[in-house]
């Protein structure tokens, strides 16, 4: 079975810190980091108006979907998709075959400097994605449920 | 595969709803989401066609409460039931951590009932799942019509190993939430051996 993706503090902090700095530099809206399962990772910028849940959902879809397309012409996959709408844009990249990184922006950044920043970004997460899993396959890296008791399991579906 | 963090203290997991076309997936994410409270899911999202055919997948976030101080949610994805959609069914069990293979009850089904289980188990055995190990659970769904198989016989065909499984209406809610909570608790109780992969 493929490993779980397993977050820890120290990580989480520099992720998010990489996505909050992504969204000023490239002057962005909003900018996410997806699993490729669909699983919201970190969000940054103004998110209150996004479903959040929804879009990572959709993202993993995408790119599961574009990876299938990409396979069929006989390439590995589309590390970076751009859609672009009448107001808002979206740019989409893998980092390090397992997250993706996704921007939404408008018409006060262009598409030149967007690019440029996710470079830089994501080759940033790809490092801390790698410490990441060194972590989890390290010795004693056991799931924090190995203790959990049926009763706690039941409790869930008490009502 | 599921995701644990430990900074948010949340865990995520999969569960995709697998079974011939028209069996009754999408009813199952329909009952569910309209019978929980709007903070604990999310918006059910349905990729369909003009004629309400599931086109990609359905899906539904819902949250279940906290174990051990972790919040546990759980995505519900459904995948498309025709055969020529098979392409986008692999995408979507992938990373999966639970699957309800949903049956439909009526006897002209069951040809469409056994080939969807041998797709499903190639289909996962292709992402490196087995079957046999990954958290599992069998809905007969459609009990209410008149041409619906006994269960013995469903059985029989379908769980030869005697996973859980449950009889349901699913526009009614019939077997719908005691379904959900057979494969969230297999879920869990995986998680607990580890996790690892
Ligand atoms: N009589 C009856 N109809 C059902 C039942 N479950 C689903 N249906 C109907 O079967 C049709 C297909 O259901 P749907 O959920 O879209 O199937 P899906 O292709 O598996 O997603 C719909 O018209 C449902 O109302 C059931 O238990 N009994
Ligand atoms: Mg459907």
């Amino acid at each position: 079975m493929a490993s779980q993706l397993v977050m820890y503090e120290e990580e989480f902090h520099k992720i998010n810190a990489v996505c909050d700095r992504l969204t000023k530099d490239a002057n962005a809206k909003v900018v996410f980091l997806v699993d490729k399962n669909g699983q919201l990772i970190s969000a940054a910028g103004q998110t209150q108006h996004i479903d959040t849940t929804s879009l990572a959902s959709l993202t993993a879809g995408n790119v599961a979907a574009m990876g299938g397309l990409a396979k069929l012409i006989g390439e590995n996959e589309f590390p970076n998709q751009f859609h672009e709408g009448a107001k808002d844009s979206l740019y989409m990249t893998i980092v390090g075959s397992r997250v993706v990184l996704v921007v939404i922006f408008d018409n006060r950044t262009s598409l030149g400097l967007v690019r440029l920043r996710i470079k830089k970004a994501s080759d940033e997460l790809s490092k801390i994605f790698e410490a990441l899993s060194r972590r989890a396959e390290a010795p004693g890296a056991g799931s924090p449920f190995a203790e959990i008791s049926d009763a706690d399991i039941d409790n869930l579906f008490s009502e | 595969m599921s995701f644990i963090n430990y900074s948010s203290r949340e865990i995520n997991c999969k569960i995709v709803y697998y079974g011939p076309g028209l069996c009754g997936k999408t009813t199952n994410l329909q009952y569910i989401y309209n019978k929980t409270n709007p903070e604990t899911k999310g918006k059910l999202i349905s990729l369909s066609t003009e004629t309400d055919r599931t086109l990609f997948f359905d899906f539904l976030p819902l949250s279940l409460g906290e174990i051990r101080g972790f919040k546990t949610r759980f995505h519900l994805y459904t995948v498309p039931g025709q055969v020529f959609y098979d392409a986008s069914r692999k995408l979507i069990l992938k990373g999966v951590d639970g699957v309800v293979f949903v049956a439909d009850s009526q006897v002209e089904r069951m040809e469409a009932n056994i080939e969807s289980m041998e797709n499903l188990r190639v289909n996962l055995a292709e992402q490196g799942y087995d079957l046999n190990k990954v958290p599992f659970c069998i809905q007969y769904n459609k009990r209410d019509l008149p041409n619906a198989v006994s269960v013995e016989e469903l059985r029989k065909v379908l769980n030869p190993r005697n996973v859980p499984d449950f009889q349901a209406v699913a526009p009614t809610g019939v077997g719908v939430f005691d379904t959900l909570k057979a494969v969230a608790k297999l879920v869990l109780t995986e998680l607990r051996k580890g996790g690892q992969g």
